[in-house]
């Protein structure tokens, strides 16, 4: 299909402009495939393959590399993306009922995207601010001393 | 070599000049000389030094490292006579800093000792003059000309200073380790992955102190005889990632960094590395894989990273605080650093505390003060004031400690003693309502979802150990399940490669040891005493309580409460889910938990 090439174009054009900006050494594979991640939402197939043209470089190693970092994917996400803390100090701190109540709200389970491509609701490893847990983040938006009632008025925000 | 006490740097970077730079320098050396100073002040030319839309001219004046901004040439005369002749800053000119404000960092409080967190709040963590102005980049002026490497290594090995990452290697040592090792090229790295949940003290330094980490690692560098350096630091941290690449450039431009520092002869440059999201990456090994851009799974040491580290090549890593020290031990002194702290842990240690405490937050005390005054001094006791039932102490790879040990002094040998281990100062208060088999199982999870999967021990045993907590507090525990756990745990921090899977099982050995009544009622009970595992708790509407206002009724997400208006309720089991909301909204604590 005509999009399909468009995309596959525009991937190429973001891939190539990273790696003349980074530089084709193997120790800037991440900070390139980081960028990647934030650009597009998600590092595809097609992205992979290129990269490992222009860094000279095996697909299976980058592949190999993406799935190991927690914070690069290689699956296509939602337009908003949950971050929610699942550390211990947030847990002690109620966050085990903010998560339930999360689920509960957005129908996910951690890990999934909704349908509609509204949501992904994933957990994060601990961001270092725990005096205010639980906390959790949307998109670029950090929530802390996040309460069970609080949760709905928080996903209305939204679009 | 002539001897000034003042040294006045002008800015004549492309701005300034445009704005008359040179004209001030003459107006600057006139006055001076019309004051008789010229044997005592000094002018200088500097590169940028401030903030380049104000329209005029800016100053350091050094040693006090006073910031003089805007000036223009009529300023001149009445600055020379205040400050040069008479002694006395010229408040008018001195630029406004912006307060950081915190709220983690509460104001000091009896039995802290602040060394690490000294500058934090009160100075601009993007403006290295706030840092110069506290004694900032002394340390490595005084190392760059009056010590020899071997001579700081010797320093900080007399101070103690320790590994403040969590293992408590002599910082010194592994100096003297690298200086020694062969090899054309040397890294200095510092590890900012800070991953135990509940740990953010290194994330406070680098966001609120960059210079001092950066002044440690100079330091470290120059004693070790490295020419490069990274800071690894971990991608949830985006903020810490840009206040250390500002800081960088700002060291860059005062020539701190790159080539020739100080006019020593002596080069190093430093680079920010982002993380992507991997615990098993502040483990050194895996860290060194993750800058190369590969996987981050630890490898087998030997050899050590001081003989082959970063691409094979001699690297020291330290800890975000153990470099933060470094200034101040050259400052004062290795003395003045032992004669802090306890045994054989010297010096000062960053808390974060989380959890159950009325304080939350981080603080810095000297080592050897014990749990209870760590808890209930600074922290201030546990929140509503319920009771206190564990606390547990360095991230996942530590243990629950009880009440009993709560007047162990803390230090790191103390610690391991108690099968926990100091890490990176993470402390979580738990209270009576915590439930410790959850906790076990939660510490599990943790771990298991962490491990790398690169040796067979962490990436089976953790998942092994999980399966059976998670059944124990599904009510499906059963007899023999406590010596597999036993037996796991030992299995597993015997063989297991790196930090993680030695230091995995310490939740569950801890709990085992200290709660075992807890498993016990779960397994042969089928109930869990704090009430938390939802499979083993019910709920139920008191009789005599409920005035039937259905606020409950109106709440359950399943509709599994009913009853008349102004009668008491009754929740169906079978369609409960146990989620608590009904308890959380009834005005009446009519509610109870099973």
């Amino acid at each position: 299909m005509a999009t399909e090439v468009k995309e596959g174009q525009d991937i190429r054009k973001i891939v190539r402009t990273l790696v003349q900006n980074h530089g084709d050494e193997k120790a800037e594979l991440i900070p390139i495939l980081q960028e990647i991640n934030r650009e597009m939402g998600y590092i595809s197939d097609e992205a992979i393959k290129e990269l490992g043209e222009r860094m000279n470089l095996p697909s299976s190693h980058i592949y190999s590399v993406a799935t190991f970092y927690r914070m690069l994917s290689t699956e296509p996400r939602g337009r908003h993306v949950i971050q929610f803390c699942e550390s211990a100090p947030c847990h002690v701190a109620g966050g085990r009922l903010v998560w339930q109540r999360l689920l509960r709200e957005l129908g996910l389970e951690k890990g999934e995207t909704r349908q509609d491509n509204k949501w992904t609701l994933l957990t994060t490893s601990c961001l270092g601010l725990c005096g205010v847990g639980p906390v959790m983040i949307i998109d670029n938006d950090i929530y802390g001393n996040v309460t069970p009632e609080q949760v709905p008025g928080i996903l209305s925000n939204y679009e | 070599m002539a001897y000034f006490r003042s040294h006045v740097l002008v800015s004549v970077d492309p701005v300034c000049v445009e704005k008359g730079a040179y004209d001030l320098i003459d107006t600057l050396q006139d006055e001076i000389v019309k004051q008789g100073l010229v044997d005592e002040v000094q002018v200088l030319e500097t590169s940028r030094i401030g903030n380049p839309e104000t329209e005029g001219i800016d100053l350091m004046v050094y040693p006090e490292a006073v910031h003089y901004t805007n000036l223009s040439l009529d300023d001149v005369p009445f600055l020379v006579e205040e400050h040069f002749l008479k002694g006395r800053v010229a408040e008018q000119y001195i630029r406004e800093t912006k307060k950081f404000l915190d709220e983690e960092l509460n104001a000091p409080r009896t039995k802290e000792v602040r060394i690490i967190l000294k500058n934090i709040g009160e100075i601009d963590p993007l403006n290295i003059e706030d840092y110069i102005a506290r004694d900032g980049y002394m340390a490595l002026g005084k190392v760059l000309t009056e010590m020899t490497p071997e001579e700081i290594i010797q320093e900080v090995l007399d101070s103690g200073l320790r590994g403040r990452g969590g293992a408590g290697f002599p910082t010194g040592l592994k100096w003297r380790f690298i200086r020694n090792a062969n090899g054309d090229q040397k890294f200095m790295i510092c590890n900012a992955d800070e991953g135990d949940p509940g740990a953010f003290a290194n994330r406070r330094v680098l966001e609120g102190d960059p210079h001092s980490v950066i002044e440690g690692m100079i330091i470290g560098a120059y004693a070790s005889g490295a020419s490069q350096g990274y800071i690894y630091c971990r991608a949830e941290y985006p903020i810490a990632v840009r206040t250390m690449k500002i800081a960088i450039e700002q060291a860059r431009n005062f020539g701190l960094l790159g080539d020739d520092i100080l006019g020593s002869g002596f080069s190093f440059d430093l680079e920010v590395r982002m993380g992507a999201g991997a615990f098993v990456c502040g483990e050194e090994t895996a860290l060194m894989a993750s800058i190369e851009g590969q996987r981050g799974e630890p490898r087998p040491r030997p050899p050590f990273p001081a003989q082959k580290g970063l691409w094979e090549k001699p690297s020291n890593i330290n800890n975000v605080e153990t470099y933060a020290n470094v200034p101040q031990i050259i400052l004062n002194g290795a003395e003045w650093f032992a004669s802090l702290g306890y045994k054989k842990s010297t010096g000062t240690k960053t808390f974060s505390m989380a959890g159950d405490v009325k304080n939350t937050g981080l603080i810095e005390v000297p080592f050897g003060i014990t749990l209870r005054e760590i808890i209930y001094d600074v922290g201030g006791g546990i929140k509503e004031d319920k009771k206190f039932k564990a606390v547990q102490t360095g991230g996942p790879m530590g243990g629950c400690l009880p009440e009993s040990l709560l007047d162990l002094h803390m230090d790191y040998e103390a610690l391991a003693e108690a099968g926990s281990i100091l890490g990176s100062g993470g402390l979580v208060v738990m209270d009576e309502d915590t439930c410790m088999v959850d906790i076990a199982r939660f510490f599990m999870d943790f771990t298991q979802d962490e491990s790398c999967g690169k040796c067979t021990p962490c990436r089976v045993g953790t998942r092994r150990i999980l399966e059976i907590l998670t059944r124990i507090c599904e009510g499906k525990g059963k007899p023999g399940d406590i010596d597999t756990l036993r037996y796991l745990c030992d299995e597993i921090n015997e063989n297991s490669l790196c930090g993680l899977g030695k230091g995995a099982p310490n939740p569950v050995k801890s709990t085992l040891e200290h709660f075992l009544d807890e498993y016990e009622a779960h397994i042969y009970e089928k109930r869990c005493p704090a009430k938390v595992c939802k499979s083993l708790i019910r709920f139920e509407i008191i009789d005599g309580l409920c005035t039937g206002c259905t606020l409950c009724a109106r709440n359950c997400p399943v509709d599994a409460i009913s009853g008349e208006r102004r009668q008491t309720h009754v929740i169906d089991p079978d369609i409960c889910i146990k989620c608590g909301i009904c308890e959380q909204l009834c005005p009446y604590d009519a509610i109870e938990i099973k």
